[in-house]
């Protein structure tokens, strides 16, 4: 057998900090998010509740991750991992996610005037959220078909972004672009968007929102951008914040939904016995329960690890990969262990298939991310 | 005992790296097995029995056991030290398993003052190999219905019966024995008994058993009308599960005080990788393979993820769902994991896979081929995979019983 230096043991651990607001959140997200209200947000237009949104804000949890100085709470996203695993757990759905990575763009790439105009205001519940797909479906971050060119002291934007989460209701909208040759993130207000500038997309989720947001004719000064020299670090950044958060999304839907279909394996009969006794459904409900304890692991690795050059990157690439599997796994299977009831919409199921769907198209789904890895451990 | 200070740990741990580079046996020429449960012949015993001897010689093993029954009387935390000092010399196992990890810490800790006269320095120093008769051919799963029967006539027991997967039988001098010495007790564990039994006696047969490398290693032992002397009765008459529940616990390193020493060389995830850049499929380096990295990257993901969740199984905070569920989980992942691992080396050798154990022209002299077929050990052992998923089923998701 041949030795070579042994890779450095994974580490993960918690805070204080992490383990409070793990438990804040979950009672939290269970008052707030019963399923009867998951439900009949699913036929509301802005999808969310204005007053639970408030609440949040109250609470401090949008600026968790944003410093101090900037009207936050100063500690980092490994304590934003837990409260949005909760919401995951409860379908929760709102603009928390979108708006806690626009203050990382922020706070990674802006000037220090934007961070002062901006920071305080995410941090106490202005809705924000970020502009980066486009036609091209790319996950690259940086591979921009929507341009803004020079137009007198002022920036003239052109081009379609996809996806825009919870647009509607946001004040902010960060974009990217391409300027000048190279990728450049644009801050939007909510007055600058033309009329009709929205078109809400139909998607697989239905506890989201999501826009196409059309650029044509949209002016902003050149104030608007932030420094040319910050964007990329910013996105490769973003790239791996927006994943560690869809991992805590995800780990916490797939619990749920493995909960969910034990208590139909625990109730259903069918020849005379719990159908939970057969282990042609006890064992793959297993495997989908072990797959969950061990991405959870990953997720709370990458919490742990998320600051870290290089070890970061790796830990919260594999948890969102694997996160991306168990919840994949363990919807799928709920769909088909309900039965006859699973195909119908009153299932719950099909919400968990949904938004795992939804969740691993965002930011790279398992082969994209398994790829970078390779880079990163072979 | 004082706690030891920082300086003599310090000093303890250069000496034992120094006394294993200096020690640790060259290549003996002939295959060596990476667990306790795979000696197979005579020369690979006599080998290990040595080389267990020499580090009890030297201190490195049995150093936290008590000094009147052949050990070193130290803090656990030099015993502790020796331990990863020989791991990191990557020395040859430790032979007298049984003995130095289960039945040694449970006479420690459960034996009578004769007891552990009679038995711990033997064991030490692999004088008085030991085995264990606690599976029957019929009650694998099952143990607590095990058949074997011990009947107390004069000062002797008089056993009759059959034991299985019996670990270096053929070698063994004694055996922790569970019996039924009470077949109308008021329950099938309350009639069971625990011997310390000699398999010298009369009567007590070992028929080696071949495994599906081709190897040996385990054997069934025979008991007819063998007679024990009744001092070898452990405990009292129908404590005979309690004790052997007990000998799980060390057996599982849920409870410490074991001799030390590894007594099985698991294959380390990262060799995985050194195989991928030094095998070759179709021609090419494995390692270019696009379809083996991604296989590479999901295998060696695993091998983090089952290592993380060993460790937030000890974090309060993060395990407040379900306290049993890593537990309870991590010995079907871990076995599951490490069978696929070494038929993933296997795939490796492209057409090299198609070779076995000792071949000159074979990738790491086959190795593991064998590695793979000797993973089920621990996938069938101590429970079956598909029981361990019952077990989880019920036990943690609260699913009701399969039967």
């Amino acid at each position: 057998m041949t030795k070579t230096a042994k890779s450095e043991r994974a580490t993960l651990g918690v805070s204080e900090e992490q383990a409070q607001l793990l438990d804040i959140a979950t009672s939290f997200c269970r008052d707030k998010s019963p399923i009867d209200k998951v439900r009949r947000l699913l036929e509301d237009e802005q999808g969310f509740e204005t007053a639970d949104w408030q609440e949040m804000a109250d609470l401090g949890w949008l600026g968790i991750a944003v410093p101090e100085e900037f009207g936050g709470i100063g500690l980092s996203l490994a304590e934003v991992v837990p409260v949005v695993e909760q919401m995951g757990r409860t379908l929760m759905s709102s603009p928390f996610v979108q708006t806690t990575l626009a203050a990382q763009l922020i706070l990674k790439g802006g000037s220090a005037a934007q961070k002062s105009a901006l920071l305080p205001d995410l941090a106490s519940g202005t809705i924000a959220t970020l502009a980066l797909s486009e036609e091209s479906a790319d996950w690259d971050l940086t591979n921009l078909a929507c341009t803004a060119t020079d137009k007198g002291d002022e920036l003239a934007l052109s081009g379609k972004k996809l996806l825009v989460v919870f647009a509607a209701s946001a004040d902010l909208i960060l974009a990217t672009v391409s300027y000048q040759g190279a990728p450049a993130i644009v801050v939007l207000t909510k007055e600058q968007i033309a009329e009709g500038g929205l078109r809400r997309e139909n998607i697989i989720d239905e506890t989201r929102r999501s826009y196409e947001l059309t650029l044509d004719g949209i002016t902003v000064p050149k104030s608007a951008l932030l420094p040319t020299e910050n964007v990329l670090p910013a996105l490769a950044h973003l790239e791996l914040a927006a994943s560690l958060l869809l991992a805590a999304e995800m780990c916490g839907g797939s619990v749920s939904v493995v909960n969910y279909t034990v208590e139909y394996l625990k109730t259903r009969k069918q020849f005379d016995k719990i159908i939970g006794s057969f282990q042609a459904l006890k064992h793959p409900i297993v495997d989908a329960h072990t797959a969950n304890e061990v991405a959870r692991s990953h997720l709370y690795s990458a919490a742990h690890n998320f600051g870290e050059q290089g070890e970061g990157e790796i830990a919260t690439r594999i948890a969102k990969a694997e996160a991306n599997k168990a919840f994949a796994f363990s919807a799928d299977r709920a769909i088909q262990f309900h039965g006859g009831f699973g195909f119908t919409y009153e299932c719950d199921a099909q919400l968990y298939r949904r938004r795992s769907l939804w969740c691993e198209a965002q930011h790279g789904d398992t082969n994209y991310h398994q790829r970078k890895l390779e880079e990163l451990m072979l | 005992m004082s706690t030891p200070t920082q300086q003599e740990l310090d000093e303890y741990r250069a000496e034992a790296n120094a006394w294993f580079a200096q020690n640790t046996p060259k290549d003996p020429g002939f295959m060596l097995p990476l667990t306790f449960m795979e000696v197979g012949t005579e020369q690979q015993f006599n080998f290990l029995r040595e080389w267990q001897n020499k580090v009890y010689e030297a201190g490195y093993i049995g150093a936290a056991w008590p000094k009147e029954y052949g050990g070193r009387g130290l803090d656990q935390k030099f015993q502790d030290i020796a331990a990863r000092e020989m791991k990191k010399a990557d020395t040859p196992i430790m032979l007298n398993a049984i003995g130095n990890s289960w039945a040694g810490p449970l006479i420690l800790d459960l034996g009578t003052e004769a007891e552990k006269k009679k038995y711990l320095k033997g064991i030490l120093s692999a004088e008085d190999i030991w085995c264990q008769g606690f599976s029957e051919p019929d009650h694998g799963s099952d143990l607590g219905n095990a058949q074997t029967r011990a009947v107390k006539e004069g000062n002797e027991y008089v056993i009759n019966g059959s034991k299985i997967w019996t670990t270096q039988g053929n070698f063994a001098k004694y055996m922790i024995l569970l019996a039924r010495t009470n077949p109308n007790a008021e329950n099938k564990y309350a009639g069971l008994s625990f011997f310390l039994a000699p398999m010298h006696a009369k009567g007590v047969e070992t028929v080696p058993i071949r495994k599906l490398t081709g190897e040996y290693g385990f054997t069934q032992t025979f008991f007819t009308d063998a007679r024990i002397p009744e001092d070898t009765l452990m405990g009292e008459e129908g404590e005979g599960w309690k004790i052997a529940m007990r000998t799980l616990e060390y057996e599982r390193g849920a409870r410490q005080g074991q001799a030390g020493g590894h007594v099985m060389k698991q294959m380390d995830p990262s060799d995985i990788l050194d195989i991928a850049r030094k095998a070759t499929i179709n021609g090419k380096p494995a390692i270019e393979d696009p379809d083996i990295r991604k296989e590479l990257v999901e295998l060696l993901s695993e091998a983090r993820g089952l290592q993380l969740s060993a460790s937030r199984a000890g974090i309060q905070p993060l395990v407040q769902d379900n306290p049993l569920s890593l537990p309870l989980s991590l010995k079907l992942l871990n076995s599951e994991y490490i069978r696929r691992l070494n038929q993933f080396a296997i795939k490796l050798q492209g057409l090299k896979g198609a070779y076995y154990i000792d071949e000159p022209n074979g990738f790491d002299k086959g190795i593991w081929q064998r590695g793979y077929l000797n993973a089920f050990s621990a996938t069938i052992g101590g429970g079956t995979s598909q029981i361990q998923r019952n077990i989880i089923g019920e036990h943690v998701l609260g699913l009701p019983k399969t039967r």
